[in-house]
């Protein structure tokens, strides 16, 4: 956390322009969790038309339709000084659908024109007339366990050769570009491709990037049985559509 | 669920079940209205259909919100001698309706985030009706000045507006005709980039008063909300300008109203109780539900599913500040009763689990509980116990 205050400050990075898809929630779940902890935090909405400060400890990039979307770059891409800044002193940040694309170097669009993104990852995305909607499921890399979400998006998002996805992707298509991953993973950057929002979905991973932005010893547990039941029941669903024999050979494989 | 039933014929693939031809050949002859939005597209028929009935006109309806062509065709087969035609049109159906149907007026009240596996992003409905306008420059529409989206589709034709208000802005942050960022003052929004801009109007709601040209018309309804407010604000409009039915009756006849396809009916617990149901089914809907739900003292059961007629993806629970229920006895039913109980969970709103949103409503305290739910939760609980107390 900033040394000026011991409040985390969350930051929700152009909602009006980058939250088509509750990516609010995303935000609410991190305050939250932190509060609940009795670790003091806030959510500071960051609008299109400021400049985004480099003083946040998490920043949230949501899902956005079109032209949005291009507005959502243009004004990144001038605060991109900012967020360096941020990351570089130990901020954390969460970008989801079209803000995960936005992070990355372009996003060719189906006209062939250029969206320039940020380039704060390794990563570029074009546009494919077949949208990808529906259920997902993620397997990452330990600690993290199977990741549930909902995507909804026409981008095939291909990750530079050191850059790893979240995870592999077990049910749904993900970054589809064919290599059956999602995401991607770097340093304090986590991107993906799930909305549901993610981290309400999935308070495993919420924890992780708390536990990236206020240090592990911090993220004591918490009780679970409802966010739980949740995933229990999304993954069954998840498991319903195709994926069933899957996960009964992965349980079966870890005994 | 098949969709069979009241009110239904919710698949995609059904939009085109009726050509166009015999659209054409049903509706020979009438004057035909429609009327779209995301939200409150039944009740503004509803109340249009009864302010034009007032002037002796046979008025033809489809009044259990049977929007897409299979459910219109029907509506004017059953009505052969009907002259007019009120018509709810599903937001996406609108453009291919208008010429076979030969409509004369169309009534348009807002747009806003739905079902975005399906519908697609709202901008594309928004142009989609564009095109529409330009297509037709002498069409009469009645249209909601305070819409970004309604207003760029509708101002290429002859447009009466009427100021609504506009509670939901979110997806109505970039211009609709050049994507710059809108400014909004005072409730009006402007362009700073292109020009484009609210349209300058003497007709308005304020309050529970419509201000329509020189006339000051009182709203009295049976039905809640704000958000009912502006339906009949729209429809009146739509009832004064075009079908020259005066403003005062018009406002009566609206006023009398008391359930909508089964929107706002009063289904018996069991125990003496009642529990009276909302269809809510986006962000927006929901929240001008919830400000109407925050303002009384009632229990609530929130009632989800996401077929296909809800929209796979309840996302959109997070777009809706249920933290407005604190304090309020509260369930979370449904089939994705579980996304609505983390979502509550994190709002700090107590609730209970129960599948059964009756059986969730009778575990509540209170005389009247309201069970709002989603549009699948909603037609079931409308086939079983229909207009109950009509």
């Amino acid at each position: 956390m900033s040394d000026e205050s011991s409040t985390l400050r969350v930051g929700l990075v152009y909602p009006e322009l980058l939250g088509t898809y509750g990516d609010r929630g995303n935000a609410i779940v991190l305050v939250q969790r932190a509060r609940w902890r009795g670790i003091p935090a806030e959510l500071v909405e960051v609008a299109a038309d400021e400049p985004i400060p480099s003083s946040l400890d998490v920043y949230l990039l949501g899902g956005g339709e079109d032209d949005p979307q291009h507005l959502a770059a243009a004004n990144l891409r001038a605060s991109r000084g900012a967020l360096e800044q941020a990351l570089g002193g130990g901020a954390v940040m969460l970008a989801v659908c079209a803000g995960f694309q936005l992070v990355g170097h372009r996003y060719v669009l189906g006209d062939g024109s250029v969206l320039e993104g940020v380039g704060l990852l390794d990563l570029e995305t074009r546009a494919s007339p077949d949208r990808l909607i529906g259920e997902v499921v993620v397997e990452p890399e330990s600690p993290l366990p199977l990741l549930t979400g909902f995507e909804n998006h026409s981008g095939r998002t291909t990750l530079g050769p050191g850059l790893a996805p979240l995870g592999r992707v077990v049910v749904g298509g993900g970054n589809g570009d064919g290599h059956g991953v999602d995401g991607a993973r770097h340093g304090r950057i986590v991107g993906t491709y799930l909305h549901g929002p993610v981290l309400a979905r999935n308070p495993a991973l919420a924890d992780y990037l708390l536990s990236l932005a206020v240090g592990e010893a911090a993220v004591t547990s918490l009780d679970a049985t409802l966010e739980e039941r949740l995933r229990a029941e999304r993954l069954h669903a998840s498991a319903a559509r195709g994926a069933r024999r899957w996960l009964q050979e992965r349980l079966l494989a870890r005994g | 669920m098949t969709g069979r039933g009241a009110g239904a014929t919710i698949s995609g693939r059904v939009i085109n079940a009726v050509a166009p031809g015999a659209l054409a050949e049903l509706a020979r002859g009438r004057h035909t209205a429609l009327v779209s939005a995301t939200n409150g597209k039944t009740t503004t028929t509803r109340f249009l259909a009864a302010a034009v009935a007032t002037n002796g006109r046979a008025v033809t309806t489809n009044s259990t919100g049977a929007n897409l062509t299979s459910g219109i065709a029907p509506t004017l087969a059953r009505d052969p001698d009907a002259d007019t035609a009120i018509l709810e049109v599903d937001e996406r159906v609108v453009p291919r309706v208008v010429d076979p149907l030969d409509a004369e007026l169309l009534v348009l009240g807002n747009l806003s985030r739905d079902q975005l596996d399906r519908y697609g992003e709202v901008h594309l409905l928004g142009d989609a009706w564009r095109r529409v306008s330009e297509t037709h420059p002498d069409l009469a529409v009645v249209a909601n000045a305070s819409d970004p989206h309604v207003v760029w589709a509708a101002a290429p034709a002859q447009v009466t507006w009427v100021t609504l208000g506009l509670g939901w802005r979110s997806d109505a942050a970039t211009c609709p005709s050049c994507g710059a960022l809108l400014t909004w003052d005072d409730d009006r929004f402007a362009c700073p980039a292109c020009g484009f801009a609210q349209p300058e109007t003497v007709n308005r709601l304020e309050a529970d008063t419509l201000v329509l040209g020189d006339e000051r018309v009182p709203l009295r309804l049976a039905l809640p909300g704000r958000w009912n407010l502006a339906n009949a604000a729209l429809a009146v409009t739509a009832a004064h300008t075009h079908f020259d039915v005066p403003a005062a009756v018009a406002a009566d006849a609206v006023g009398a109203v008391t359930t909508v396809a089964g929107r706002y009916m009063h289904v018996p617990l069991g125990d003496g109780r009642h529990a009276r149901v909302l269809l809510a089914k986006n962000p927006a809907g929901w929240s001008e539900v919830l400000h109407y739900l925050a303002g009384i003292d009632t229990a609530v059961v929130i009632a989800v599913n996401a077929r296909v007629a809800d929209g796979k993806d309840p996302s959109w629970l997070w777009d809706v500040p249920y933290e407005l229920l604190r304090g309020h006895p509260t369930a979370a039913a449904g089939e994705r009763r579980l996304d609505v109980a983390v979502r509550l969970r994190y709002a700090e709103v107590d609730h209970l689990v129960e599948a059964d949103p009756l059986a969730a409503a009778r575990a509540l305290p209170g005389d009247t509980i309201h069970l709002v739910a989603s549009y699948t939760q909603f037609s079931a609980l409308y086939r079983r116990f229909g207009d109950a107390d009509q």
